[in-house]
C-alpha cells in the first residue's frame, strides 16, 4: 500500500464485514511513535480464527483463497520496527461485549515508514460505503486533534443519510479544515 | 470553520431530494474496494465517479457503490457498470481520468469505452 490511510481503509472494511455498528479509528502520534487503533463492536473472532488472520493464506473472501489485509498492515508496521496486535471477543462467548481491536505501532522516523497519506479520503470512502455504521475518528498529532463522530452528525441530520453527496462533502471539508488549522 | 448549523442547512435542503432518489436509479456503477482494489488505486477512482456523477447532475438516475473483490485482482481497479436491459460492462485498470471519460462517453453518451474494458484487456 502506498499510504497507511489505504491500510486503514482496508482493515476497517473487516469491521464492516463483521457487522459492526460502531467503529473507532484513532491515530495517536507521540514524538516519533504512531499508534493506530481500530476498534469495532462486530461479531469478533474465535481464538482459532484469530490465530490464522495474520497468515496470508487465510481469508474470509470467497473469490479466492488468499487474504492480504492484515499481513500488509503487519509489513507496514514491522518494517519500521513496530508491530500489530489483535484482540478479539467472539459473540458466542461474549454476547454482550464482543468485537475486535487491531492495534498497530509505527516508528515514523524510520526510513521505511509509509506516510499516513489522505485520511480524509479514507473516512469519506468508509462513510459512503457504510452510511448506517457510526464512525468515531481521532487523529492526535502531539496534542493537535482532528476529530469526527458520525453519531453527532446523525443527530443533526435526522433522516438525511450520511452518504448524501453534500453531507460527504461537508465531512471532507470539516476534516480538512481541522487538519489545516494546526 | 465548518459548523453543525451548516450541516442543518444541508439537511433542510436535502429533505425533498431524498424522496426523489428512492427507486429511480437506472444505472449502477460498482467499484471493487477489497484489498486488491484499494492497493491498486481504487479509492481515487471511486471518488472520481462520485464527484463526476454528482457534478453532472446525474445522481437521481445513477448510483455509485463499493463492493468487495470481483475476482480479477490483476486487473484492479475494476469498475462494473450495470444498466437495465444491457449486458454488464467491466472496466479494468481504471484511473480517475478514465472514470471521467466513462462518465462522459458511456454514462452520458451511451457508448461503451471499449479500450478500457476487460474484454479488450484480455484480448490484447
Amino acid at each position: 500500500m502506498k499510504e497507511l490511510s489505504l491500510n486503514v481503509l482496508d482493515i476497517t472494511k473487516n469491521s464492516v464485514k463483521a457487522r459492526a455498528t460502531l467503529i473507532h479509528i484513532s491515530l495517536v502520534e507521540v514524538g516519533s511513535l504512531l499508534t493506530l487503533t481500530i476498534t469495532d463492536n462486530g461479531c469478533g473472532m474465535k481464538p482459532e480464527v484469530l490465530e490464522t488472520v495474520m497468515n496470508p493464506f487465510y481469508t474470509t473472501r470467497t473469490t479466492r483463497k488468499v487474504g492480504m489485509g492484515i499481513p500488509l498492515l503487519m509489513l507496514a508496521a514491522e518494517q519500521t520496527g513496530g508491530g500489530v496486535t489483535i484482540v478479539s471477543r467472539h459473540e458466542e462467548e461474549f454476547p454482550d461485549d464482543h468485537g475486535t481491536t487491531v492495534t498497530a505501532t509505527f516508528h515514523t522516523d524510520h526510513i521505511d515508514f509509509t506516510p499516513i497519506g489522505d485520511m480524509v479520503s479514507t473516512m469519506e470512502t468508509l462513510i459512503m460505503g457504510s452510511p448506517d455504521i457510526d464512525f468515531a475518528y481521532l487523529h492526535d498529532r502531539n496534542g493537535a486533534r482532528v476529530e469526527l463522530d458520525t453519531r453527532q452528525l446523525r443527530e443533526v441530520l435526522g433522516d438525511v443519510p450520511l452518504d448524501s453527496y453534500e453531507v460527504v462533502q461537508w465531512i471532507g471539508d470539516f476534516l480538512r479544515e481541522q487538519y489545516s488549522a494546526e | 470553520m465548518k459548523s453543525l448549523a451548516e450541516l442543518a442547512a444541508i439537511r433542510d435542503k436535502m429533505k425533498d431530494k431524498v424522496v426523489l432518489r428512492e427507486g429511480t436509479s437506472d444505472t449502477r456503477i460498482v467499484v471493487g474496494m477489497a484489498t486488491c482494489g484499494i492497493a491498486a488505486g481504487a479509492r481515487p477512482v471511486l471518488a472520481a465517479f462520485v464527484e463526476g456523477i454528482n457534478n453532472e447532475g446525474l445522481a437521481s438516475t445513477v448510483t455509485v457503490s463499493q463492493t468487495g473483490c470481483i475476482g480479477i485482482c490483476q486487473y484492479e481497479p475494476v469498475v462494473e457498470v450495470f444498466q437495465p436491459g444491457k449486458e454488464k460492462v467491466t472496466y479494468v485498470k481504471m484511473t480517475a481520468e478514465k472514470a471521467a471519460k466513462v462518465i462522459e462517453e458511456h454514462i452520458k453518451g451511451g457508448k461503451v469505452v471499449e479500450e478500457y474494458t476487460y474484454n479488450t484487456a484480455v484480448n490484447a
